[in-house]
């Protein structure tokens, strides 16, 4: 996808698929949508970021998840839970396509990490609040961006599209961190699962909770927008039945065949917790 | 006699917690006589993607689990070896982690005081394990905010590796963050930032400002970390000692959502700004 012009992001396209409108908040930063829409017989709010070409931190301009981007998040997530706290919890639904998070000079002396750990605590803290915390992956969801808007989620969906990336770094840089060459990593990835930028292989790692085929990303149908919402109202009702932690990223069939080391520590390691 | 000039006898007894290998450091911090590690090298789980590669992976993944106490309260410390690839982020030290921090949270809930310490001194994800590498990161930041709501979590970054990429997240999630000067504290590596951003943006070779922006000292000045420690083995256990005497933080740094925002729409993004100005626009009262 890099290098590729689009006119809208896939962020803005599926924000405005789904909510009817374009999410812009006055007073708020350009880069961050915020809105809510009826979701079967509720209200969700829907948040996304997208890039900003005015973006006045220049280094996150490109849709990064920047200093400006996460705290943002972390507000609206926090609004949403004070607004709730006495009532229904309305599902918080994450629409993803985050390129990176914003690489600079700047950004790390504002500290950049605690921002992203902000959203991070936002998001996490509306799970553990009783909010029905959704990620839907409709672009990339490339490492501490992704940390920040979309991992603390109860339930993560994706587009079964070329598009869609989930991954640590990106493949020019990860080639170079680890002296390969970025032919040698694709290879790579088809056998070492955890490698693969593809997100179908990403779905045999048992994190996702649904992997949506025949959806166009970049344009949906009507019919198409209408089936998402179908999914988003069924992971919302399966978050709600289920406890509010991440414990079912690890209970999946998928998980148990290529997450079993992840498995077998946690139950050795309680084992030898209560004897200690 | 020793005794009338403590000061001097520990100068005399000072031990660098750097040059301790991660086993060391969190035996250290843990009151004497009690050390006792979970999942250790005998267990033998080691990760199951560095052999597929033709790295030699070692038995322990890189992550210490011990259980102890501290101030005679039942602790568990994870101890990140940065000798072993780099203290990189894998599938099981990761898990080690995050599984460690749940268990903790049980403990509470069901009276038992269980203090949790991190030491984190690492590159963030092991690349040759990305996406589990990343997922686990997320597990390790879920099991810190369910956690910190009944016991401070407390974390050290005493260098020389440094905390960086999601586990930096990690570290500004823990509800008090001990440092060193030799430690550093950020989310894009500085060569990392020199790839992505070009040489203009930082000469990842210049230590000095790499210091001046993401150094121990600098993180402490500007309130971005609770205690500033010398390299002195006693001096960081007693800092962890004291971060659990204080209890549990007013507000955790990363819920202070008001005031970042409203030190960011202070800040003018054209204009420099280095280390020295920024202690003066955030001074560490302002954050307590």
């Amino acid at each position: 996808m890099n290098g590729e012009c689009r006119v809208e992001s896939r962020g803005q396209i599926w924000f405005q698929a789904l909510t009817g409108r374009n999410g812009l908040v006055p007073g708020g930063p350009a880069s961050v949508r915020r809105g809510d829409a009826p979701l079967g017989k509720e209200t969700a709010r829907f948040l996304a970021v997208v890039p900003d070409p005015q973006n006045r931190f220049p280094r996150a301009r490109g849709g990064e998840v920047g200093l400006q981007e996460a705290w943002t998040l972390a507000k609206y997530v926090r609004e949403t839970i004070d607004a709730d706290a006495n009532g229904t919890r309305r599902p918080i639904i994450a629409l993803v396509d985050v390129t990176s998070q914003a690489y600079g000079r700047r950004e790390e002396l504002l500290g950049i990490h605690l921002a992203c750990a902000a959203a991070a605590d936002a998001y996490a803290t509306a799970r553990l609040a009783g909010h029905p915390v959704i990620a839907l992956l409709v672009g990339r969801a490339m490492s501490g961006a992704f940390l920040a808007h979309g991992y603390q989620a109860n339930r993560i969906l994706a587009l079964d599209d070329p598009g869609v990336l989930v991954h640590a770094m990106g493949k020019e840089a990860a080639a170079r961190v680890t002296l390969r060459g970025v032919a040698e990593l694709e290879e790579l990835g088809e056998t070492i699962l955890p490698m693969s930028y593809d997100i179908r292989t990403y779905a045999k790692l048992g994190l996702l909770h649904k992997l949506i085929e025949g959806v166009n990303a970049d344009a949906p149908s009507a019919g198409e927008v209408e089936r998402i919402r179908g999914e988003l109202i069924a992971a919302v009702s399966d978050a709600r039945s289920s406890p509010n932690d991440l414990r079912s990223r690890l209970s999946s069939a998928a998980a148990e065949e290529n997450r079993a080391a992840s498995i077998e520590v946690r139950r050795r390691l309680t084992e030898q917790w209560s004897v200690a | 006699m020793s005794a009338a000039v403590p000061d001097l006898e520990r100068f005399l007894k000072r031990r660098s917690f750097i040059e301790l290998s991660a086993r060391d450091r969190a035996e250290a911090l843990l009151d004497p006589g009690g050390y006792h590690e979970l999942l250790g090298p005998f267990d033998r789980l080691h990760s199951p993607w560095l052999p597929m590669q033709g790295i030699v992976p070692q038995e322990d993944d890189g992550v210490i689990v011990a259980r102890g106490r501290i101030d005679g309260q039942p602790a568990v410390i994870a101890a990140i070896e940065s000798a072993f690839q780099g203290g990189s982020m894998g599938e099981v030290g990761g898990s080690k982690i995050a599984c460690a921090l749940e268990l903790a949270r049980q403990d509470h809930e069901q009276g038992i005081p269980t203090r949790p310490v991190l030491l984190l001194e690492t590159g963030g994800v092991r690349l040759q394990e990305a996406n589990l590498g990343l997922a686990v990161i997320a597990e390790i930041q879920a099991a810190i905010v369910a956690l910190r709501r009944h016991v401070p979590v407390v974390a050290v970054i005493s260098g020389m590796v440094g905390c960086f990429g999601g586990m930096s997240l990690a570290a500004a999630l823990c509800s008090h963050l001990i440092v060193t000067r030799q430690a550093r504290l950020g989310m894009n590596g500085p060569e990392v930032i020199e790839q992505e951003a070009g040489i203009e943006e930082l000469d990842s070779s210049d230590r000095q400002l790499i210091w001046s922006l993401i150094g121990g000292e600098q993180r402490h000045a500007v309130g971005l970390a609770d205690t500033l420690v010398e390299d002195d083995a006693v001096a960081i256990a007693e800092a962890v000692r004291d971060a659990f005497r204080r209890g549990l933080p007013k507000q955790p740094r990363s819920e202070q959502v008001k005031l970042f925002l409203e030190r960011l729409a202070a800040i003018d993004p054209s204009q420099p700004l280095d280390g020295k100005a920024l202690r003066a626009l955030w001074d560490q009262g302002a954050t307590a």
